[in-house]
């Protein structure tokens, strides 16, 4: 068996990495932060904005916690929200791509242009919109993200169905009498499945960062809840003097979503034909 | 199709995507709040209070009537006042707008200045360092949050290096002793037409790092993609035949392959306009830069949903019309366009 790095190269291999180990961290964050009460949110005023140092290698914020457990607790929030928002939005979008592909007609038309309207806002102004709406909190700055995600996947999910709609299989079922629903389920959506999870599983990274965006704006998770944008946001009032507070949580989503979209890249490379500039 | 009906057909496709775009902002801005009357009312609002401002809104009528009034307002400029401010919206926005399209003007200008020739060049010299490290550019262009990239900007070329404000979109100096006049509200036209070139340098000088922001991202795309269509195009025949003949690496690179490549730089010249606009919510703040991106995040603590429903529509029509223009201008570039 090949090694990782060798199916992966180096880059895609390390980006892996990072991404498990920040998922580990995540899960484990009670176990791994050196101050888990401090990176769930309890105040430690004495400790106040202490530099990087021996005991807090990324020193300390505005009310004395420390930066490694905030950013470790953080990356619970960033890789929820990247998750269910990618998650959401397949959960509306596919069914949307489905039908609309497999009908055709006049639900083809009317689908697709409720789609073009979506798409035709730009997407972090449709989020911060949706977010102001519905008022703070996780849940809600997901939905919100995931209202602008949806259409991609219905897009997607549609051209898959219109190739898949003519092979001899589907059309072999179609005559010998089996019903819509189970075609869909049966012959259709598991062919359609598969490459879509891979693009959901590479947006991953882009959702996060989009999600970090409407924290930093303040439509996220509410303090005390760590949050990688928001703490970013937070750590602008005392910035320059004390950069570690801002720049602890900016370097950990950019290294997060640098991997996500390296090992894209990769995984892309291997699978052939490099689809340069899609973004 | 033809030309004609593909121009009919993209037109109609526009007027339902504004008629939808409206009614979007609509069901967010009127419906999903839980009573716009109470924030409409102001601070601890009697029940009369709130009774007088549900008839000013007319939140009783049914909602297709309030959705036509609704669109009726937004298509005559009527955006309502401010709930925190009392101001005109429409004035904000009249005031905000130029800003934030000189800074998109100019950060797009930026990525296609950057990312176009970077891409020629990486092109040109495969698997060169310059190939290599343009890669990794874009690629790390694409995964850094604006808010974050704008910081850093800050922190190397305001405070560390010294060379650039940090904030703002003219000096202290400048606007209060001696302000431009207002003509256009394009700072760096506005001092082009009174011939003032001590505030043109200060203006682009404040221009420079927050444009700079936002053209990362899109610069990385346009790099990408030129590559991509250069590196399709370097192969062709006529490129070896101006090589037979003898021409300069230059002189074919940028006199006859290039220009092969129009398609990708229209296609970034949309994207990045777009990022921009859409960016300068998050940038804008950061630079203390009075456009339309820090009216709306000011809005958004606030709870100034009149305001952020605006804006965005604002910003979303720009974005459909700069969208209708680019496909339209691709068709007549390109009649490949037209067949799909």
């Amino acid at each position: 068996m090949r090694g990782l790095h060798q199916r992966l190269g180096w880059p895609g291999a390390v980006s892996l990495a990072l991404i498990l180990i920040a998922f580990g961290m995540a899960l484990l964050a009670p176990w791994v932060a050196p101050f888990p009460d401090q990176g769930a949110g309890a105040p430690s005023i004495a400790t106040k904005f202490l530099p990087p140092s021996a005991d807090h290698l990324l020193g300390t914020d505005h009310l004395g916690r420390d930066m490694v457990s905030r950013v470790i607790y953080g990356a619970r929030v960033s890789l929820s929200s990247g998750l269910l928002i990618v998650a959401f939005s397949l959960l509306i979008g596919l069914p949307v791509g489905v039908l609309a592909g497999y009908f055709g007609g006049w639900l083809d038309e009317g689908l697709m242009r409720i789609t073009d309207v979506f798409l035709a806002f730009p997407a972090l102004l449709l989020a911060v919109l949706m977010a102001a709406a519905l008022g703070p909190g996780l849940l809600n700055s997901i939905v919100a993200v995931a209202v602008t995600w949806w259409p991609w996947y219905a897009r997607m999910a549609r051209a898959e169905v219109l190739a898949l709609r003519g092979q001899p299989y589907v059309e072999a079922a179609q005559l010998m009498g089996v019903g819509h629903p189970r075609i869909i389920l049966r012959h259709i959506l598991p062919a359609a499945v598969r490459p879509l999870s891979v693009q959901a599983a590479l947006d991953v990274g882009p959702a996060l960062l989009t999600a970090s965006a409407l924290s930093f704006l303040g439509l996220g998770v509410l303090p005390p809840t760590a949050d990688w944008g928001q703490m970013v946001d937070a750590g602008r009032k005392f910035f320059p003097e004390r950069w570690w507070y801002s720049a602890a949580p900016g370097m950990a989503v950019f290294i997060l979503a640098l991997a996500f979209s390296v090992l894209g890249d990769a995984l892309r490379d291997r699978a052939g034909g490099r689809r340069d500039g899609s973004a | 199709m033809g030309l004609g009906r593909y121009i009919f057909r993209r037109f109609i496709l526009s007027a339902f995507v504004v008629v939808g775009v409206t009614f979007l902002v609509f069901v967010a801005a009127q419906v999903v709040p839980s009573d716009p009357a109470a924030l409409y009312a102001g601070p601890r609002p009697s029940a009369e209070q709130i009774e007088k401002a549900r008839a000013e809104l007319h939140l009783e009528a049914s909602l297709p009537e309030r959705f036509i009034r609704f669109g009726k307002a937004m298509a005559t400029g009527d955006f309502g006042v401010s709930y925190k401010s009392r101001r005109l919206i429409s004035q904000d926005l009249a005031a905000f707008l130029p800003a934030t399209l000189e800074l998109a003007a100019f950060s797009t200008f930026l990525a296609l200045l950057i990312g176009i020739p970077a891409g020629a060049f990486a092109a040109a010299r495969r698997g060169g360092w310059l190939d290599r490290m343009g890669g990794l550019a874009s690629i790390a262009a694409v995964a850094m949050p604006a808010f974050f990239l704008a910081m850093l900007l800050q922190f190397v070329f305001a405070k560390w290096l010294g060379v650039l404000p940090l904030s703002g979109r003219m000096s202290r100096e400048i606007a209060i002793s001696a302000p431009l006049a207002p003509v256009t509200g394009f700072a760096l036209i506005d001092a082009l037409l009174s011939r003032r070139f001590d505030a043109f340098g200060d203006a682009l000088a404040h221009l420079i790092l927050p444009a700079l922001t936002l053209a990362a991202y899109p610069a990385g795309i346009a790099m990408r993609l030129t590559r991509s269509a250069m590196i399709e195009i370097l192969e062709r025949r006529h490129i070896l035949a101006a090589r037979a003949l003898g021409l300069s690496g230059r002189r074919i690179l940028f006199g006859h392959a290039l220009p092969n490549a129009v398609g990708p730089a229209l296609t970034v010249l949309g994207l990045s306009f777009a990022f921009a606009l859409t960016g300068a919510v998050l940038v804008e703040i950061i630079f203390a830069w009075p456009g339309l991106g820090r009216y709306v995040s000011e809005a958004i603590l606030s709870k100034d949903f009149p305001v952020i429903a605006a804006a965005t529509l604002v910003v979303t029509l720009c974005y459909v019309a700069m969208n209708l223009v680019l496909d339209l201008a691709q068709a007549l570039i390109d009649p490949r366009v037209t067949l799909k």
